[in-house]
């Protein structure tokens, strides 16, 4: 795909590369447009309240979705996400409760650890046993689960008060939620960097060609484990913000797993690897949410809701596959 | 009868040697001997608890989940997975309980397993024709199942559930008060399973497929075809699992059956049915419903929490799997 429609391309100019290069996102933002467009005319009080009530909302499946898409780019897929978030949000609540302000520094720092461990271990079992990543998660899923479980056995814990005020209200202007500018310092500060090194071209390697990008010297299994660390890194700040948002650790995990892939693949990411970015599957992540808010304004039955959430995951990944179908045979 | 060339024989000659070469070609027999090991260590823990009767009740248990692992284990063959196992089976189950009252036993079962075909075929069609990832595809189905089962839940609330007493009979009843009935549901579904897998042009297309998905295109096979049919024989078999399901616990419910989509993968997986494709077996899979089972009763009666017994599961997958892949890459 990008060998020989590279000459043709390289024949246009600029600004006709970049759109062709980027339909999907520029797709992706006219229906993000189309969508706010509705969602006001539906609901002519959607506001400010509405929109930082959407940074808020965003933000687990956000981190999740970041987690995700680092996976899956490098050829993976994380089907625990949902565990490790779930596990790393009553850790946090668990260690909060009745401690001070300032341990609660401490224990966002652990978290935080905990997340790359648990990253870690996935990573190495997925490449020391030569497992199917997907079975491996899967797996790890109960695992990490069964652990939350341990630590909480129903709903509780607390959220240290600093925490809370991190995400909540807006910052500088009313129209800017205070949730959206941690959730881009955060990508800023942990995937800009990677993704400008080594580290970051390696996982892109491995996940468009692993043996080409094993020939040209990149250290494979490191790479792989090194992505699953960074999702791990990424889901446990996922599980620290749902305890943020909620003021309590709940044991049992979101729907974050499955959603994180729907939102991978809407952002563009392909699910054999070595494609996409960041910044499509986080446009992604707000077009599914506020899809769901759409719905609740209509009245609309939340079991139904369920049925269009699967019915919205099965169609994106359709679209993408048979995309990706006509792109390999054209 | 060997099958194409290329196609793996599973029913090739022994020949390889020790204990690797028998967890490759005869994963059987070694799980047979952890299962004796199990039992021997609940006797030991708890020598009064093994009798005829704690047997049944094991039976009765592992017939339903091995049932949902053999789902597993005929789309594993192929490459795929079916994690809607759960939903449909619980629908299956909830809908006869619902509709028994209003249409009788008969046509409600035959509503019930109408709904788990259709939910199969539009699953058959998403990974047969447009590619989706069977994970994906199945995740998302058990989804739309569960929310139109949900919908149906709040149509019917008014007029109350019941498990009809033929459905509690086949589940949890037995006969000559020693031999579980479900066995009578459960034995011809096996055999049926176990004939198509070995003596019939489908059975052997689904290894083909699993194995080189490539080469069984070039041979002809039309995989899109296959690949539907084979995801309704799923959906049916996991609304049949519903049945007992239901008649086993006595509950009606959406969410009954949840819990044993994992257990199901781990049976086939324990069972040395290869989720990349082309390689496996029903023998093995039943074996690894009844090591399930059994092992859950070892937790139980050691007194382990239900946590403790999801970490030992998900711990127990990814051990046996790599075990297998470690003894069959080095073939």
């Amino acid at each position: 795909m990008t060998a020989a429609p590279a000459v043709a391309v390289a024949r246009e100019s600029a600004i006709v590369t970049t759109l062709r290069r980027n339909t999907w996102l520029v797709g992706l933002l006219g229906l993000l447009s189309a969508l706010l467009v509705f969602t006001k005319l539906i609901n002519p009080g959607y506001d400010l309240t509405g929109v930082q009530n959407l940074g808020i909302s965003i933000l687990p499946l956000a981190l999740a979705t970041v987690a995700q898409a680092i996976v899956v780019i490098s050829g993976g897929i994380d089907l625990s996400l949902g565990s490790i978030m779930a596990l790393t949000s009553v850790v946090a609540a668990a260690q909060m409760k009745g401690q001070s302000e300032e341990f609660a520094i401490v224990v966002v720092l652990g978290v935080m650890l905990l997340g790359i461990v648990i990253g870690a271990v996935n990573g190495g079992l997925a490449v020391f046993t030569r497992v199917p990543d997907i079975v491996v998660t899967l797996a790890m899923s109960f695992v990490w689960a069964g652990f939350a479980l341990l630590v909480l056995q129903r709903p509780g814990g607390a959220s240290a008060q600093w925490l809370k005020d991190l995400l909540s209200g807006s910052l500088f202007s009313d129209w800017i939620p205070r949730a959206a500018v941690v959730l881009i310092v955060v990508v800023a500060v942990v995937w800009i960097p990677v993704s400008r090194s080594r580290l970051g071209l390696s996982i892109y390697a491995i996940g468009s060609n692993r043996l080409a990008a094993f020939r040209s010297g990149v250290a494979v299994g490191r790479t792989r484990i090194s992505a699953y660390i960074l999702a791990g890194l990424f889901a446990a700040l996922g599980g620290i913000s749902l305890t943020a948002t909620t003021g309590i650790g709940t044991p049992v995990p979101g729907p974050y797993t499955l959603n994180s892939v729907a939102a991978v693949v809407l952002g563009g990411v392909s699910l054999a690897g070595g494609r996409g970015g960041i910044f499509g599957p986080l446009v992604a992540v707000i077009i599914l949410q506020l899809i769901r808010t759409d719905m609740t304004f209509m009245n609309m039955n939340t079991n139904l809701a369920t049925v269009v959430q699967g019915v919205i995951l099965i169609g994106v990944v359709m679209i993408g596959s048979v995309l990706e179908i006509r792109r390999t045979r054209p | 009868m060997s099958g194409l060339a290329g196609t793996p024989d599973v029913h090739a000659p022994i020949r390889s040697e020790g204990l690797r070469g028998l967890l490759r070609d005869r994963p059987i027999i070694p799980l047979v001997g952890l299962l004796i090991l199990l039992v021997g260590a609940i006797w030991l823990v708890k020598p009064a608890s093994v009798t005829p009767s704690w047997a049944g009740v094991i039976i009765r248990q592992a017939i339903p989940l091995s049932i949902l692992a053999a789902c597993q284990t005929i789309t594993f063959l192929t490459g795929g997975i079916d994690l809607s196992v759960g939903a449909v089976a619980s629908m299956t189950g909830f809908f006869v309980a619902t509709l028994v009252g209003h249409l009788g036993l008969g046509p409600s079962l035959a509503i019930a397993l109408s709904a788990a075909a259709l939910a199969g075929l539009i699953t058959g069609i998403g990974v047969g024709v447009f590619r989706v990832h069977p994970l994906i595809m199945t995740l998302g189905m058990s989804l739309i199942v569960l929310g139109l089962s949900n919908v149906w839940q709040l149509i019917m609330v008014q007029t109350g559930a019941g498990v009809p007493k033929e459905l509690r009979w086949v589940g949890s009843g037995s006969i000559a008060d020693i031999i579980p009935a479900s066995l009578l549901v459960w034995t011809p579904i096996m055999v049926l399973l176990l004939l198509m897998l070995r003596r019939t042009g489908y059975g052997r297309l689904l290894y083909a497929i699993g194995d080189n998905p490539v080469a069984s295109r070039l041979a002809g096979a039309r995989s899109w075809q296959v690949l539907v049919v084979l995801y309704v024989i799923s959906a049916l078999l996991a609304g049949i699992a519903g049945f007992l399901w239901a008649g086993l616990t006595n509950v009606a419910n959406v969410n009954l059956v949840d819990s044993s989509v994992l257990p199901s993968v781990a049976a086939a997986v324990i069972g040395g049915t290869s989720i990349m494709g082309g390689r496996g077996g029903i023998g093995g899979t039943i074996v690894g419903a009844l090591i399930l089972t059994v092992l859950s009763s070892l937790l139980t009666v050691l007194g382990f929490p239900e946590a403790v017994r999801q970490i030992f599961f998900g711990a127990i997958i990814v051990a046996v799997a790599a075990a297998y892949t470690r003894v069959t890459a080095e073939s």
